[in-house]
């Protein structure tokens, strides 16, 4: 199966590889996936007291698309606040990389690695609305 | 026509590969053409095209002659009589033709088929036909090392028992199943030993007398070989009696209809008589690279585990899995190596192979496996190479690993609950 160069670029050239310190209250981190079906992403984004996403890293165990799924959505949050962020769909992941039908999983796992990591900032945060 | 054995095989000749190929370490999936195996076949495409069998004219006499010559190198290999030598269309065609033609012939007396997990899917696929057609099936399960145990085995057949089918060497860990115990047992409780024996001919000694083996499956172009013919060897004393698969001209003893392609079975009689020649020394060469490339991932690798028993297995294979990294996305990353991969991302089903989960590796491990095939045109460059390339990949992945992370800092990946997706 041959890959999209656009893969191909984010599997050989990863943006934003690595770890932000998830005990810091700004930070929020998305652990998504299994290692027994072959993909974990791990998402954090670093959030500013205006709420708009000013950092973002990932490390991902997976196929070179679940890698360039997640290299990508670094590169597509930051700048946004948590609502735009949140809005990224799974379409507009596979798109853009051009993903084949047996990869569109992959896409997937990095739109809920971006709501689980929305999910805990705003649990740590305090803004989780359902514990409110 | 020079006579059997007269001839001795010309020295091995190395091939180049293309600009920007990659090397070539996938040799259990299939085997470049040996150059003396096409020089041999040229002939037989254009000028001596004629019909093996024709009985009438010299374009005939010859293709005869030149296939029973290739029948005679293929039986000698396995020290086989070459009238017990079936042409087919290669190891699938045979595996079929041998489970199923004994299952229908024998079917008034016997009903029950022995196989094991591990085997190649087209004997698992058709075991679980003849189940559809009534016939019952026992799927020996294997031990870690990815051997059967002989008591169970044992205990498995019963004098419903028409057939064992176990492959002497598996496709995706190489381990050799012990086939002369195997075969011995079967001749004592009166079962026929089919093996499929596509991985084993010409890299393992093998001997359907010494062994007791009844059947056995022969894949061409797993030996250097052309893709697109095989053989069933049938034993003839005491005879195995066969329903056909396909009917007509009563070619191959009734076993096989079909005119012979000569060019093939001549390719595949001199990739055999080039195999035995050439077996001792070159399983030497290939142990030595093998070590050779386990010795240098291990030396700069942690957390690396081979797959399968590393004694019981031909020197061409090695099955690794590289902790905390996945199979499909390291594939990606050794893109200047032709391998093959455990997890089966590739295909819509997120399954592993189901070769490693029979050894009870763990589904993520599974997923993180390597196999490695080399084969006669491998070099020690090519190790060399492929050494550096895959200590570069797993490094360059296992810096973006989540779980390498977790690994170092001692976190039990077990030990969390993972949403399954």
């Amino acid at each position: 199966m041959a890959y999209s160069d656009k893969v191909i670029d984010h599997y050989e050239h990863p943006r934003n590889v690595g770890a932000l310190d998830k005990d810091d209250g700004t930070v929020g981190t998305g652990l998504v996936g299994a290692p027994a079906c072959g993909d974990v992403m791990k998402l954090q984004i670093k959030v500013s007291a205006e709420g708009i996403i000013e950092d973002a890293k990932f490390k991902t165990f997976g196929c070179g698309s679940a890698i360039a799924s997640s290299s990508l959505v670094t590169e597509w949050v930051k700048g946004k606040t948590l609502d735009e962020a949140a809005s990224i769909k799974n379409t507009d992941i596979a798109q853009e990389l051009a993903l084949p039908p047996v990869k569109i999983h992959c896409s997937v796992l990095a739109e809920d690695a971006i709501k689980a990591a929305i999910a805990d900032y705003k649990k740590k945060s305090g803004k989780d609305e359902a514990a409110e | 026509m020079t006579a059997l054995g007269s001839k001795p095989c010309k020295p091995c000749p190395t091939l180049t590969r293309p600009a920007g190929a990659p090397v070539y370490l996938d040799y259990q999936a299939t085997t470049p053409c040996d150059p003396r195996v096409v020089e041999a076949m040229l002939p037989w495409f254009t000028e001596k095209f004629g019909n093996p069998h024709s009985r009438n004219h010299r374009y005939g006499w010859e293709a005869e002659e030149a296939v029973e010559q290739a029948r005679e190198q293929i039986a000698a290999i396995i020290g086989a009589d070459p009238k017990e030598i079936i042409f087919t269309s290669g190891a699938t065609e045979s595996n079929n033709l041998a489970l199923k033609g004994v299952a229908h012939f024998y079917k008034e007396k016997k009903n029950h088929i022995v196989t094991v997990v591990t085997e190649h899917k087209c004997v698992l696929d058709t075991c679980r036909y003849l189940e559809q057609e009534g016939f019952s099936v026992t799927y020996l399960p294997v031990k870690t090392d990815g051997l059967i145990d002989m008591a169970e085995l044992e205990a498995a057949i019963t004098d419903q028992t028409a057939i064992v089918s176990v492959m002497a060497v598996n496709n995706e860990i190489g381990v050799i199943q012990p086939i002369a115990e195997i075969g011995a047992l079967c001749h004592k409780k009166g079962a026929f030993f089919h093996t499929d024996c596509a991985q084993a001919v010409g890299k393992i000694p093998l001997d359907v007398n010494a062994m007791n083996i009844d059947l056995m499956s022969i894949s061409a172009h797993k030996l250097y070989g052309p893709k697109g013919i095989g053989a069933l060897y049938v034993r003839r004393r005491p005879r195995v009696r066969l329903v056909p698969l396909i009917t007509g001209g009563g070619q191959e003893r009734g076993m096989r209809s079909g005119t012979l392609a000569t060019p093939l079975c001549v390719g595949f009689g001199e990739a055999c008589a080039i195999a035995k020649a050439e077996m001792g020394a070159e399983a030497e060469r290939l142990k030595d690279l093998r070590n050779r490339l386990l010795g240098g991932l291990r030396q700069r690798l942690p957390e690396i585990y081979v797959n399968g028993d590393l004694d019981n297995r031909i020197p061409g294979n090695l099955n690794i899995s590289f902790a905390f990294v996945e199979g499909e996305g390291l594939m990606m990353g050794v893109k200047d190596l032709a391998v093959s991969s455990g997890s089966a991302c590739t295909s819509a089903s997120l399954e592993p192979s189901y070769v490693l989960r029979a050894l009870g590796v763990d589904v993520e491990m599974a997923h993180t496996s390597l196999r490695f095939g080399l084969g006669r045109f491998t070099t020690s460059d090519d190790i060399d190479f492929a050494i550096d390339h895959i200590v570069e990949a797993v490094e360059h992945l296992r810096a973006m690993s989540p779980l390498w992370d977790m690994h170092l800092e001692g976190v039990d990946i077990k030990s969390i609950e993972w949403a399954e997706h």
